[in-house]
């Protein structure tokens, strides 16, 4: 009996540093920045990193969803710019602005329009990739490897290549704006957060999640309609990256048919790292929030360093390799 | 081993005490054994008997928690399987080891490949000896036929042959008879002989009571994790009711003391007629069910009495919509009903506790509370979609009470629960969706003796209150102990129907383990 007992005890532990390692890492992160450089925790550059994390946290969200039912999405870059290009599109009335980096662009349909073009494309691409997926039973790696090449060949053939510039003041705001100190971008991340967070914990869709991605076999036989929420979860990470798209191009007051390239990385980084296992089922939005901010603080404060971007990438890295590794000794540990 | 001392051959393998416990189970108790070179010994025993935990244990799977075993005079503690065979002990599982993409060839030479001069595989060598292999066995095929074009019996023996060739000196064959036609089965069981003669050792592990009596030498029988005795040939085969007696033992049926008479069954809930289930292409050897009928009334609990392969889990799961009908009708309140998925099972009134909890029941990442809810997310959230988390608990609550399951928390993962805790939790996942009809594939097993007799109440008391039970399984006294009804079957079809105080071991196994031409 004292040998089950000991297990139990592991299994708690194990347990809790799964749900508080990634902010223990965060909070210590912090504090060496802090210390290096105490102009570190100056407001300005807090806030700066939380915008600089709001794009990637986004689509981190919606990527949460997708890992908790142990499935991956590395189209949401692709995806992102060319839910920016149809954003820009919308937004400018066509392509024909296409390099006028200074026109005002008010003979488009406006922002309210461009959001809702770049979200409804998100998700219907997302749609699209979780039919394929459950109807054709390819696995979610493979087809959204291929969407990762079909999207961004879709933003280069409706762009021709080049941005779509130069967005009226009413849709910058979502990008550049601020209300008090605090920049709109972190606040939509931060309600999106808060929205996910409670999808997750406290719906009956979020508990279908959690069930789908931990035993997909045993709820199917308890009455889950396992294929509907398998799509439903790339439609929400269609969503996420379509709403990304948005606020990048509206902060960059361009869409760029090469945004995104490479943040389907960004975004499984800061999913795993939040301590979200990729073999489904366990997980939560608060780790994704702490592992974007962690990746967020780490680029920011090795920056602050005058560390070289490349030495930057090492470490980003290597981190994430040790949240994997980590993740799978702790399975080894849960699953005794 | 004084007895055995005087004996001509000396002992190759001897199992010595073998104990093994699993957090508290204890799954085998004190068994010996042994087998000499040249000798056909047969591991016999129902579901639950331990024979598959005694298998990890010789494959190098699992050490035992205590006892011994000499193989060939050395002490013999395999650190994996890869290092069991590397000391000459093979084990050839039902589900075969062989990579189907590639040749006979290159299977039995896998890892170790003849090489020329150059440090290349020499095609022609092992072709030639893969010849030679193959034909101990007493197969002609091409040794470059990928292993994929071969039927399962032609597998088996590729698998034998490799076995042969690595110089093994125990083969271990765990039910190798089961996915064989008649004419395969005696082709295997001649080559068997032949191994015999070559003083190859063959344990050979299995339900058919009728093989095992014709092949083998000696038996060992295991029932209820511990030995229930040798049988040796003496003259003739060992005699089906001698091997019987010791499978069934007399102390089982004290241990599951009938419950106490209950309320007449009602009408019919469940109308089962000429089921018959698809061939999958994927799994061309899995049981297809061939023309089942059967009636389920309200408050009676149906034993279904069958082995592994009988087709049981089949019947199970092509009512509750998981796997798809060829033919045949279900209705329910006599109504035709299809089911094409387990949702449309489920809303309608049934309910099924799967046979593999780990697999198909339990979500292990997860606690109690999302575990017991899963079935019944709708009557637990509001119209909105969010949980009502105080009713939810509230239910859990009352299960745990009225089922005594013993738990934490609603908080605790569910893998901390012991076996019968967990299949409580389960139980209670379906109640509280009140069903009409309870389907439960092998509800004790995984569960120690004493939640055994618990979980024996629980169905009783849900068929008191009015709940059709379907209740499968291969433990006999449980069958007895629990059903008002009892169906036997066998390879897809029921070969046999009485009530539950008719019943007994030897009847429910003749008809569970012997072919018969007809119902009688």
């Amino acid at each position: 009996m004292s040998v089950a007992e000991d297990q139990r005890g592991g299994i708690n532990f194990a347990r809790l540093l799964m749900s508080f390692g990634p902010l223990l890492f965060l909070v210590a992160l912090i504090v060496v920045f802090t210390v290096l450089k105490p102009s570190f925790m100056d407001p300005i550059n807090l806030f700066n990193i939380t915008r600089q994390i709001s794009i990637t946290g986004l689509i981190a969200l919606g990527m949460t969803f997708v890992i908790l039912t142990a499935g991956i999405d590395l189209s949401v870059g692709s995806l992102l710019a060319f839910c920016g290009m149809v954003a820009a599109v919308v937004a400018k009335g066509g392509t024909a602005n296409t390099l006028s980096l200074s026109t005002s662009g008010t003979q488009g349909y406006g922002w309210f329009a461009a959001l809702l073009a770049a979200v409804v494309v998100g998700a219907a691409a997302g749609g699209v990739q979780g039919l394929v997926i459950t109807r054709l039973k390819v696995p979610p790696f493979v087809v959204t490897l291929g969407g990762l090449t079909v999207f961004r060949g879709l933003t280069l053939t409706i762009s021709n290549g080049g941005p779509i510039s130069g967005f009226d003041a009413s849709m910058r705001w979502f990008g550049t704006g601020l209300i008090g100190p605090v920049p709109v971008p972190a606040l939509i991340f931060a309600a999106a957060a808060i929205l996910c967070h409670i999808v997750l914990r406290y719906t009956r869709y979020g508990r279908a999640v959690y069930a789908v991605g931990g035993n997909a076999e045993a709820a199917r036989l308890s009455g889950l309609r396992v294929d509907r929420i398998l799509v439903s979860v790339y439609v929400i990470v269609g969503f996420f990256a379509g709403l990304a798209a948005f606020v990048l191009s509206a902060r960059l007051n361009s869409s760029e048919a090469v945004a995104g390239i490479g943040y389907e990385l960004t975004v499984i980084s800061a999913v795993v790292i939040g301590g979200t296992s990729l073999f489904g089922g366990i997980g939560s939005v608060g780790g994704t929030v702490v592992g974007a901010a962690l990746i967020g603080v780490l680029q920011n404060g090795l920056q602050f360093n005058n560390v070289s971007s490349y030495t930057q990438s090492i470490v980003i890295g290597l981190i994430l390799i040790l949240a994997v590794a980590f993740d799978r000794w702790l399975k080894s540990r849960v699953r005794r | 081993m004084p007895a055995e001392a005087a004996s001509p051959k000396p002992v190759l393998l001897a199992v010595e005490g073998i104990t093994k416990h699993f957090s508290g189970v204890t799954a085998l108790s004190d068994v010996s054994l042994d087998i000499r070179p040249g000798e056909i010994l047969g591991l016999l025993g129902e579901n639950g008997a331990g024979k598959s935990t005694l298998l990890k244990i010789l494959s190098g799977v699992m050490p035992p928690s205590s006892g011994h075993i000499i193989f060939d005079g050395a002490d013999y503690q395999p650190s994996s399987p890869q290092d069991a065979k590397r000391l000459g002990i093979v084990t050839i599982y039902q589900e075969l080891s062989l990579i189907p993409t590639l040749t006979v060839a290159e299977n039995i030479f896998i890892g170790r490949a003849p090489v020329g001069p150059l440090g290349l595989v020499s095609w022609r060598r092992m072709e030639a000896a893969s010849r030679d292999i193959i034909a101990r066995v007493g197969l002609s095929i091409d040794p470059m036929t990928p292993v994929s074009a071969l039927s399962v019996a032609e597998q088996q023996l590729v698998e034998i042959a490799r076995a042969l060739s690595l110089k093994s000196r125990l083969i271990i064959m765990d039910e190798p008879t089961s996915a064989l036609t008649e004419t395969e089965v005696q082709r295997l069981l001649s080559i068997m002989d032949r191994l015999r003669k070559d003083k190859v050792a063959i344990m050979f592990v299995t339900h058919r009571l009728e093989e095992a009596s014709a092949i083998c030498d000696r038996m060992t029988v295991l029932r209820d994790g511990r030995l229930a005795g040798h049988l040796n040939r003496e003259g003739g085969p060992i005699a089906l009711p001698r091997i019987i007696e010791k499978m069934v033992g007399r102390a089982a049926s004290e241990l599951y003391a009938r419950p106490a008479q209950r309320a007449v069954a009602g009408d019919v809930v469940l109308s089962v007629r000429g089921l018959r289930t698809v061939r999958d292409p994927e799994a061309p050897h899995a049981i297809v069910l061939d023309g089942v009928d059967i009636d389920l009334k309200a408050g009676e609990i149906l034993g279904v009495a069958g082995l592994v392969g009988s087709g049981r889990t089949e019947l199970a799961r092509a009512i509750f919509g998981a796997d798809r009908i060829a033919a045949g009708t279900i209705t329910l309140d006599g109504k035709p009903i299809a089911p094409a998925s387990p949702a449309d099972a489920i809303a309608l009134g049934i309910g099924l506790v799967p046979e593999d909890r780990k697999h198909q029941a339990i979500f292990a990442a997860l606690g109690i509370l999302p575990n017991f809810s899963v079935a019944s997310l709708g009557s637990f959230s509001n119209g909105f979609g969010f949980m009502a988390e105080r009713r939810e608990r509230d239910a859990l609550a009352g299960f745990r009470k009225m089922l005594s399951i013993r738990m934490a928390s609603a908080e605790q993962a569910i893998e901390g629960l012991s076996g019968g805790n967990q299949q409580k939790v389960i139980l209670a996942r379906w109640l509280a969706r009140d069903p009409k009809v309870l389907i439960v594939d092998e509800p004790t097993r995984g569960v120690d003796v004493g939640a055994k007799t618990e979980v024996h109440q629980i169905l009783v008391q849900l068929a008191a209150r009015g709940i059709a039970v379907m209740m499968i399984s291969s433990e006999l006294p449980e069958v007895l102990a629990v059903s008002d009804r009892i169906v036997t079957m066998r390879r897809g079809r029921i070969t046999g129907q009485m009530p539950g105080v008719e019943a007994n071991e030897e009847r429910l196994m003749e008809l569970m383990a012997l072919d018969r031409k007809e119902t009688p």
